[in-house]
């Protein structure tokens, strides 16, 4: 299945669908560890965008972290602009039960509060546990279930889909 | 186990039988990965200092509670912001006004404590042992962190100590560390000692008089020197300790100028270390005894960072421990 995905020709819908919403002057950019940044990367080179891009670490964030703890590689929040009035997109690599989007909004509200949010993601794969959907996609897989869809990298990216392993949920 | 036969080496409760981290008591028999794990999510806690909302929510409706039957301005006060700033309520108790004063035991104020529903302590003792005391008591019921225990460790300011010192000095697997001034009554050194040794400080070095470093140190493959200008040569990191002017009472110096004379840092004596060595002092200082002021207040001194550091290593640290409290490492 992985084979029909060719991830570069979805980062060039995603740059065409994004290039309206854009002003290269204004507009910042914020990935969300680790896959969420590799696209952004892509994305924010293939847009031009003047302010440098953001990069986000939602563990301190997640909503399991009573259940589940700590991740064991947690990196730093590294948000170089000033949050406060900008027209923010936020990336990530799959948008599935939305509980990523809700930590990552939480957190940049922590830094400042923002004109806007727009939310584009590589794969929207359904499965929405909260009110957050994608306002760019360039797949959207509702109605997939089972399984795991992960973006390897940083170079090349590639999207694979593995099968469900008991017990584990993205 | 009574705290008065307490000695080092009588077991580690740290872990739990899963050989998670459940408990920070000390820096020995610490595993390198949780110690590097802790300096690693340390350096994310340091960037939300600089952020508008200089808070996260992870440990929100967590309540931990700062035990505390020793002063100390510093331990606390960080102890406490750090939990703060992870959205946890606090409560600070002070022994004085605390009801041990009346006789109440440490376990009966402890469980007391727990029967608010309390998550976790932060203790500090004038005994050796007693959060060793406290984490055996409750097993997996809640965490407990040893903010310095008499004279036998200190963890936390240890790894705030290595994290300063990976982080201004560089990789520690290529620094020669010195620790100057009374080894003996240090818990901050002990500490260190452990922190050093196992994140592969190539070369730790303590420097004193003989009344004030114990023999034994040898044994742990540290470098004993009694003079300050042979000590000092090659060095890339110097940690100063408090002199426990308190401590001071069975006569093991002659004088505070004495020892100011022979073993404290003047901006001379640093030259006989590395150019740009870097000077730690866990605070509070006696100035003009162990350091003087033109050195506490030089450009080599990173006193005030090491404050800094102290909040992010407490943050990750309670992070670390509330997590594992939650069940595990493993994540989808």
């Amino acid at each position: 299945m992985n084979a029909d995905w060719d991830v570069s020709s979805l980062l060039e819908g995603m740059v065409r669908d994004l290039r309206p919403r854009v002003d290269p002057e204004q507009t910042a950019m914020i990935g969300i560890f680790t896959g969420g940044v590799w696209v952004a990367q892509a994305l924010h080179h293939a847009l031009g965008l003047n302010t440098a891009l953001g990069r986000l670490d939602i563990s301190f964030y997640r909503d399991d972290f009573s259940q589940i703890g700590l991740h064991p590689q947690v990196r730093a929040s590294d948000i170089p602009f000033d949050v406060n009035g900008r027209s923010i997109i936020l990336v990530d690599d799959v948008l599935y039960t939305g509980r990523t989007i809700r930590a990552a909004l939480n957190e940049i509200f922590d830094y400042g509060r923002p004109a806007s949010v727009l939310l584009a993601v590589l794969v929207d794969r359904g499965g929405h546990e909260l009110p957050v959907s994608a306002d760019i996609a360039a797949l959207r897989l509702n109605g997939a279930t089972g399984g795991q869809i992960k973006l390897r990298g940083p170079d090349p990216l590639r999207l694979e889909w593995l099968a469900a392993a008991p017990g584990s949920v993205a | 186990m009574s705290l008065q036969t307490f000695r080092l080496g009588d077991g580690n409760p740290q872990y739990d039988t899963q050989g998670r981290l459940r408990h920070l008591l000390s820096t020995e028999g610490l595993r390198e990965r949780d110690l590097l794990q802790i300096l690693d999510t340390a350096e994310s806690f340091l960037s939300i200092a600089q952020r508008s909302v200089k808070k996260t929510p992870t440990l929100r409706g967590k309540t931990i509670v700062n035990l505390f039957f020793e002063n100390s301005t510093r331990t606390r006060s960080t102890f406490e912001l750090a939990a703060k700033r992870l959205s946890a309520d606090v409560l600070n108790i002070a022994a004085s006004t605390s009801s041990t004063s009346k006789g109440e035991s440490l376990i009966d104020t402890v469980d007391n404590l727990m029967a608010m529903q309390v998550d976790g302590f932060v203790i500090r003792h004038p005994e050796a042992g007693a959060a060793h005391l406290i984490a055996r008591h409750l097993g997996d019921s809640a965490l407990v962190i040893n903010a310095g225990d008499g004279q036998h460790a200190h963890p936390t300011q240890a790894l705030l100590d290595v994290f300063t010192i990976r982080r201004l000095a560089g990789p520690i697997e290529g620094r020669v560390v010195a620790i100057v001034g009374d080894i003996l009554h240090s818990r901050v050194a002990r500490s260190q000692i452990h922190a050093l040794s196992i994140l592969g400080c190539p070369e730790i070095r303590v420097i004193g008089p003989r009344t004030l470093v114990p023999k034994e140190l040898a044994s742990l493959g540290v470098h004993v020197y009694h003079d300050l200008q042979a000590g000092l040569r090659g060095v890339d990191v110097i940690c100063a300790l408090r002199l426990q002017k308190e401590r001071m009472e069975s006569h093991r110096l002659p004088s505070l100028d004495e020892f100011h004379r022979r073993f404290g840092l003047t901006p001379e004596r640093l030259q006989w270390a590395q150019p740009h060595a870097l000077v730690l002092h866990p605070g509070p200082m006696n100035r003009g005894v162990e350091i003087a002021s033109e050195v506490a207040d030089g450009n080599q001194a990173v006193i005030l960072q090491q404050v800094s550091h102290g909040l992010a290593v407490r943050m990750a640290v309670l992070t670390l421990l509330a997590g594992a409290a939650g069940g595990g490492e493993s994540h989808a």
